[in-house]
């Protein structure tokens, strides 16, 4: 028992080849199960929606032209190939309504952002210096909202903002408003709704990496006669750094999609490319277009996707 | 590490958990409302309980989410065990760098882009929309949290356990089920019911995946959420929250007693 709890960090690698292990097929199936799956139900999909980019809407089921048949075969295909157009992009471009709803995504996205940034890490430091008997519970504190339904949390805000809501009713108890305040369908319900949902996101990375440091560092800079705030800056800040690029961009990938929130809180006003996507769709049904809408909205995320799964596979090297 | 828990600390906790707290505990409270206006309270009533179970549209939903929650579950586990045990004991093969993005993608994608995806494919292949493709569409996206669940628990696992059972005879597929399966199972569980909960959860997928006959609880608490806000659906909400409450406090429960079962063990195994 001595020996195994010691070989804490075996290598995988020679591992698996030594065992034979890699030579059954059970384990080929392993790998092959869950690739074909995602193959076939996240990859084509998104083949898909590319194609679809590029036709144009029609009346008939499904709503769009060309639709690839297998059976008019090699020549009915190249046919189709050359109905495809780049018009719903062009529609895009043209239409201010699309361009102001991609600002105004990425601006909400990135300002609740840092506001969540703002929120969170006060939090997850308060939770990282806290007694350690102490801390697995804290931990389950901030998990469980994320275990409620999103949808029953956004929910809850309606009846809080509203005019006559719960918060107003309380500012008018203090006496710090005779008004009501209006924050139901405005940019400002968008941004509390988007930081109460995604704050678990945020803590959950800065915790795991405040927890890690080494906080006698903070104290050598104090004792050196480091002020309090730039020691913050200096070494506390930069050793979070991956936790706040992943919490980061846990916050802002799916709030640049976002569609519950602004659908609920925001207002009429309100402009995101999430709500945009599904108004195309459901309202307009017109597929080519919301398809572009959705490339479009995927080309922008790439860098943020790419930055988060880079954090994400250099936190797992160093478990390792 | 020496541990002073500042002022600053304790307040920015309480304020934040605070924060975290209130809505949820505000949305209960409403539920045993007497008056009709949510937001005024009128003496305590589990009325709007009764009026849930003999609206019966709402009962037809919840048990189609339940029985498309636990389908998607159960596979989404397999497939998402199957994609964790890939990802850490194979670091080698081809096309592991396209597998693990489509691993990882699916935990940012933009929910609008994954639903509107899935229905594309759906039409496509002419699959008629409703039971069959939500529960196709959930186990695609939950399978990649249980893989991450599952993964990070695979990450600290320690080989020399199954080296030892191989070593002493034992096929692959018994050295598995006997060692490796008890060993990650708290993290099976745990992906277990994130997948349920995910599944349980969602909107916007479904709302995209689903067809006539087969409307989830979300779908059918947003329609009526968008004609304004009612006790009836805090009541719902109430339930749903009190399902997932219970099951997480029994999960960690049973992972505490567990962990201090295998200490036990250990201290046992070291004395003799």
């Amino acid at each position: 028992m001595v020996q195994l709890a010691t070989s804490d960090h075996p290598d995988p690698a020679p591992a698996a080849a030594a065992g034979g292990f890699g030579k059954a097929i059970g384990n080929r199936l392993v790998i092959i199960v869950p690739y074909l799956w995602l193959f076939f139900f996240f990859l084509v999909p998104f083949l898909i929606v590319f194609k679809i980019s590029l036709s144009t809407t029609a009346i008939a089921m499904p709503p769009y032209v060309p639709v690839f048949r297998l059976e008019e075969g090699l020549a009915g295909f190249l046919d189709s190939l050359g109905e495809l157009t780049l018009d719903n992009y062009l529609w895009l471009t043209e239409d201010a309504l699309y361009f102001n709803a991609y600002v105004s995504s990425i601006t909400i996205a990135a300002v609740s952002t840092l506001i969540t940034l703002a929120v969170g890490f006060p939090i997850a430091y308060g939770m990282a210096r806290a007694p350690a008997a102490l801390r697995p519970t804290l931990l389950m504190l901030v998990i469980l909202p994320f275990w409620t339904s999103f949808l029953i949390r956004v929910y809850a805000w309606i009846g809080i903002l509203k005019p006559e809501g719960l918060l107003n009713q309380f500012l008018i108890w203090l006496g710090v408003i005779d008004t009501p305040l209006l924050i139901l369908n405005t940019n400002t319900a968008i941004y509390i709704g988007i930081v109460y949902s995604y704050l678990p996101f945020m803590v959950l990375p800065l915790y795991a990496a405040l927890e890690k440091m080494d906080y006698s560092l903070v104290e050598a800079a104090q004792d050196l006669g480091c002020p309090p705030i730039s020691a913050f800056w200096k070494i506390t800040f930069p050793l979070a750094l991956p936790g706040v690029v992943a919490g980061s961009m846990l916050v802002f990938i799916p709030a640049m999609g976002e569609f519950v929130i602004p659908d609920l809180l925001g207002g009429s006003q309100t402009l995101m490319i999430g709500k945009t996507l599904w108004n195309e769709f459901f309202n307009n049904r017109d597929w080519p277009v919301s398809s572009a809408v959705a490339v479009i909205l995927l080309l922008l995320l790439v860098v943020p996707i790419m930055l988060f799964q880079q954090a994400q596979a250099r936190s797992l090297e160093k478990d390792r | 590490m020496n541990t002073t828990w500042s002022r600053f600390n304790i307040v920015s906790i309480v304020l934040g958990f605070a924060f975290l707290y209130i809505p949820i505990v505000l949305l209960i409270v409403f539920s045993f409302n007497e008056s009709r206006l949510v937001t005024v309270w009128a003496g305590f009533s589990t009325k709007w309980y009764g009026e849930l179970f003999r609206n019966q549209g709402l009962i037809d939903a919840a048990w189609v989410t339940a029985r498309v929650a636990f389908i998607s579950a159960t596979v989404a586990t397999v497939l998402g065990t199957m994609a964790a045990l890939a990802l850490t004991r194979y670091t080698r093969f081809r096309g592991r760098v396209l597998f693990s993005g489509m691993v990882f993608a699916p935990l940012v994608m933009p929910e609008v882009i994954t639903g509107l995806s899935l229905l594309l494919l759906f039409v496509a292949i002419g699959l008629d929309r409703g039971f069959l493709t939500v529960t196709l569409a959930h186990i695609t996206f939950s399978m990649c949290f249980v893989a991450v669940v599952v993964q990070s628990r695979l990450i600290s696992f320690d080989r020399s356990l199954e080296e030892a059972a191989m070593d002493l005879g034992a096929t692959p597929v018994k050295t598995f089920f006997a060692i490796t399966l008890p060993v990650i199972l708290p993290a099976i569980v745990s992906g277990w019911m994130l997948a349920f909960t995910l599944s349980l959860d969602d909107l916007v997928i479904a709302s995209f995946a689903s067809g006539p006959g087969a409307t989830t609880l979300p779908m059918k608490i947003y329609s009526q959420v968008r004609l304004g806000v009612t006790p009836e659906i805090n009541a719902a909400c109430t339930i749903l929250i009190a399902i997932v409450a219970v099951g997480v406090l029994i999960a960690s429960v049973v992972n505490k007693s567990r962990e201090v079962q295998r200490q036990r063990d250990e201290q046992a195994a070291q004395r003799h």
